[in-house]
C-alpha cells in the first residue's frame, strides 16, 4: 500500500509553535493533525483570585499579537456583569483601538506571513529583495495601524489605556491630527492591496463552511452583537457554553471546539465575518469587493488573503470616519457599581470570535474565568480543509506539497500562542 | 563581530511567551530592512520558513523555561550561540506564568484541561539565566522595540548598549509628569521598576505597574509602606507585585512579605 507522511516538524510564520502531520493512503489524505506543542501557561487558572481592576492587563498577555482583542473581551464581560454599557466617544475610542489590531494584524499577516506563499518566498525579507516597494508599503500601513494602537492604548503591544468602564486617559482630539493625514494615504494603500491581492493566483477550492460571527444591526463588528452563524444560530454571548463545546481529543493537542448539537466543526474569523456581515461594510470597502469579484460570499480559503485585504480598507475607513468625528469626552470612564456574578462577552479578535467569561465575588475577585480564542475554534476545520484539498495537489512533488499543506494552515492565521491551551504530543512516524 | 566580511547571524528563538517581544523585531517597520542588510537573519521561524542551521553570532531568546524539553534546548542553543540576549519578563524573570511557582501546578492543569494527565511541564516557570550564561537581558513586558535596535546596533559597532538601570521615577521626571502617587495618591510601582518604556502608565494617568521589573537595588519596602499609607492592604500589595515578573528576587520577596 503506497503510504506516505507529510511532516512539519515546526510550521513557520505562524504565531506560536505548533507542527503539522497529514497521512495519504493510496493518494488519499487519512489523517490531519494540527500538532500544538506550544507549553501551557494556565491563564484560566491564575486569573482566579485576581481582581476585576488586573483583568485588562494580565490577559493581554495571552498574546502579544492581538492584546486589544483580549482586553475587549475581558472588559466588555465584566461591564456585562456590571451593567455598563459604554455610548458615544468612549464606544467609538474602542472601535478605533480595534480598528489599529484588526490593520496590524492583518497587514502583518498579509505582507509577511502570507504573501511570500503566493509569490514563492520564504519570507516577507527575502521577498522585499524582489519586491522592496511592496514590502514597503506593508510595513508602512502596519505601522500606522501601531500608531493607531499607541496613540490610544499607550503602546502597540500589550496596551495599557484600556480599563473595565472605559479608558485610563482619552486622547485630545489635537493628538488625533497628525494620524489624519497618514490615514488618508493608508486608506489608498489598502486599496492597491485588494486590488494586487485579487490578481494572485488562487487554488480552486471551496468548501461549505458553517461561518460563525458577531454579527450587528448597524455595523460591521467589533466590540458588540450576536453571534450568529450562516445555518441559523443567532444566540447572546451569554449563551455560548450551551451551543460550544471545547474537546480535549486525545491525539492532539490543543482543545479543540465545536458545534455542541451537530458535533460539527466550524469557522470564525475574516471570511466567517465577511460572509455574514458584508452588508455593513462601507460602501468604498464593497465597491471593491465587487471589482475583485468576490462580492458577498467567498468560501475559498486560499482567498481569505483577499478578505484581510478588504477588512484592512475597512478599518482604515471606520478609523478615519472615527477621528474624523472625534470630541474628547468629558470623562474618560464610567464608574463601575461593583457586583457578584458572572459576565460575559464575545468580540472579534483579528482571527474571529474571543469568548470571555468570569465570575466574580462580592469584592470584586475573580472566582472562575473561561476563554476560548479563535484558533481553538478553528483547529477542526484547519484539519478538515487540509483531508479535504491536500488530495487534490498530489501530482506536486514532495516539496511543493509539504509547502502547499503549510500554506492551507497559514490561510487561518493561526495565532498558536492564543490556542494553548495544550499539551504535548507523540507523533508517530510511518 | 562578524565571521571574517560575513554579516553576523541572528536566531530567533521562543520558550513560553506570548510572541510579543519577538514580534517588536517586525513592529521595527522603519529599520527591519535595514537591519536586514547588516544581519544575516538566519532563523526567525515566526517570519521565515527557511532556516540556516549551524552556530549564530547572536541568538534572542524570548520566554520562560517550563518544559524539560526547553530546559535542555536552551543548552542546545546557548551552545550554538556567540551572544546570547534574552528578551522581555518571560526570559528574563519567568513570566507571568512563574505565578505556578507558588501554587499546585496539577491543581492549574486539572482547572484548564479534561484530561491534566496528558500535560507534561515543570513546576516552575525560570528565568533563562537559571540555566545558562546569559550575555545580555532586556527588559519589559513587552521589551522596548527602541531598545532592542540600541542592543543589536550596540553588537554590530561594538559598544555598550545604553539601557540605563534606573526607576521609572527618573523617566517621569525627565518627561516633566506630575507624580500620580504624591499628587494623587494613585498606586504606582515606578519607584521599584526598571526604566525603559518612557514612563508610559503615569503619561496615561495610571500606576506604573512594574512590566519592566526591578531596577538596581530597589527599596520595595519604602515602597509597600507608603501604598498602605494610602490605603492598600496586604492582599492588594501581594497582588501588586504577583505580575509579569512575579519571580524576579526584590519583587517576589515583598510579595512574600505580605503573605502567601
Amino acid at each position: 500500500m503506497a503510504r506516505k507522511t507529510i511532516k512539519v516538524d515546526y510550521l513557520a510564520r505562524v504565531e506560536g509553535e505548533g507542527g503539522l502531520k497529514v497521512t495519504i493512503e493510496e493518494g488519499v489524505v487519512k489523517s490531519a493533525q494540527l500538532n500544538i506543542f506550544e507549553p501551557p501557561r494556565f491563564f484560566e487558572a491564575f486569573m482566579r483570585g485576581r481582581h476585576y481592576t488586573e483583568t485588562p492587563d494580565i490577559v493581554a498577555r495571552i498574546c502579544g499579537i492581538c492584546p486589544v482583542a483580549y482586553q475587549m473581551s475581558a472588559v466588555h464581560a465584566l461591564e456585562n456583569l456590571f451593567g455598563i454599557r459604554l455610548t458615544g466617544q468612549l464606544r467609538a475610542l474602542r472601535r478605533l483601538l480595534y480598528c489599529g489590531e484588526w490593520i496590524e494584524s492583518h497587514v502583518l499577516h498579509i505582507y509577511m506571513l502570507h504573501a511570500p506563499d503566493f509569490l514563492g518566498y520564504e519570507g516577507a525579507i527575502d521577498m522585499a529583495r524582489d519586491h522592496s516597494m511592496l514590502v514597503r508599503q506593508g510595513l508602512e500601513m502596519k505601522k500606522i495601524g501601531n500608531d493607531i494602537l499607541t496613540l490610544v492604548g499607550g503602546r502597540e503591544i500589550h496596551p495599557i489605556n484600556v480599563k473595565v468602564g472605559g479608558f485610563h486617559r482619552a486622547p485630545r482630539k489635537n493628538e488625533f491630527a497628525p494620524l489624519i493625514e497618514k490615514l488618508k494615504w493608508a486608506r489608498e494603500t489598502a486599496i492597491k492591496t485588494v486590488e494586487w491581492a485579487a490578481e494572485l493566483d488562487f487554488p480552486d477550492r471551496q468548501r461549505d463552511y458553517i461561518f460563525v460571527a458577531l454579527k450587528h444591526e448597524e455595523e460591521y463588528p467589533f466590540n458588540e452583537g450576536h453571534i450568529t452563524s450562516n445555518h441559523g444560530l443567532n444566540i447572546s454571548a451569554q449563551d455560548y457554553d450551551a451551543y460550544f463545546s471545547e474537546q480535549h481529543v486525545p491525539y492532539s493537542t490543543a482543545l479543540q471546539s465545536r458545534l455542541r448539537q451537530c458535533g460539527s466543526a466550524y469557522l470564525v474569523g475574516p471570511l466567517a465575518r465577511y460572509n455574514l456581515n458584508f452588508d455593513q461594510l462601507s460602501p468604498l470597502t464593497k465597491e471593491l469587493a465587487h471589482a475583485a469579484g468576490i462580492a458577498g460570499s467567498c468560501r475559498n480559503p486560499y482567498q481569505s488573503i483577499l478578505v484581510r485585504a478588504l477588512e484592512v480598507v475597512y478599518a482604515f475607513d471606520e478609523a478615519l470616519s472615527i477621528l474624523i468625528n472625534y470630541e474628547q469626552p468629558e470623562y474618560s470612564f464610567v464608574d463601575v457599581k461593583l457586583k457578584a456574578g458572572r459576565g460575559f462577552a464575545a468580540t472579534e479578535a483579528p482571527r474571529g470570535l474571543l469568548y470571555h467569561r468570569y465570575e466574580l465575588d462580592q469584592a470584586g475577585l475573580i472566582l472562575d474565568a473561561q476563554i476560548v480564542p479563535p484558533t481553538s475554534q478553528n483547529q477542526a476545520s484547519i484539519e478538515e480543509d487540509l483531508k479535504e484539498f491536500i488530495g487534490g495537489f498530489m501530482d506536486l512533488p514532495e516539496e511543493q506539497l509539504q509547502h502547499k499543506c503549510e500554506q492551507t494552515v497559514r490561510n487561518y492565521d493561526p495565532c498558536i500562542s492564543c490556542a494553548t491551551h495544550f499539551l504535548k504530543l507523540e507523533i508517530d512516524r510511518v | 563581530m562578524s565571521r571574517a566580511s560575513q554579516p553576523p547571524r541572528l536566531a530567533v528563538w521562543k520558550f513560553a511567551s506570548c510572541d510579543g517581544c519577538q514580534l517588536s523585531l517586525l513592529d521595527c517597520e522603519d529599520q527591519i530592512l535595514t537591519l536586514a542588510t547588516a544581519i544575516e537573519i538566519a532563523y526567525f521561524p515566526e517570519a521565515r520558513r527557511a532556516s540556516v542551521h549551524g552556530h549564530y553570532d547572536i541568538s534572542l531568546v524570548e520566554g520562560s523555561v517550563t518544559t524539560q524539553h526547553d530546559a535542555e534546548r536552551i543548552q542546545e542553543i546557548r551552545g550554538r550561540s556567540r551572544f546570547l540576549i534574552t528578551i522581555g519578563a518571560c526570559a528574563t524573570s519567568g513570566g507571568i506564568q512563574a505565578l505556578r511557582n507558588f501554587a499546585d501546578v496539577k491543581e492549574y492543569a486539572a482547572l484548564v484541561y479534561a484530561h491534566p494527565e496528558y500535560i507534561s511541564t515543570l513546576d516552575v516557570s525560570t528565568p533563562i539565566s537559571d540555566h545558562v550564561k546569559v550575555d545580555f537581558e532586556l527588559r519589559g513586558c513587552p521589551i522596548n522595540k527602541g531598545q532592542l535596535i540600541d542592543v543589536l546596533s550596540a553588537l554590530l559597532i561594538g559598544r555598550r548598549p545604553i539601557t540605563p538601570a534606573q526607576s521609572v521615577c527618573v523617566e517621569c521626571k525627565l518627561k516633566g509628569n506630575i507624580c500620580i502617587l504624591v499628587s494623587q495618591a494613585v498606586p504606582c510601582m515606578g519607584p521599584v521598576t526598571h526604566a525603559g518604556c518612557g514612563a508610559l502608565c503615569p503619561s496615561y494617568l495610571r500606576g506604573c505597574y512594574g512590566c519592566f521589573g526591578p531596577k538596581e537595588t530597589p527599596n520595595a519596602s519604602a515602597l509597600s509602606n507608603r501604598l498602605e499609607e494610602i490605603g492598600m492592604n496586604n492582599e492588594a500589595i501581594r497582588r501588586l507585585y504577583s505580575t509579569f515578573n512575579v519571580n524576579a528576587t526584590p519583587f517576589r520577596e515583598e510579595k512574600e512579605r505580605h503573605g502567601t
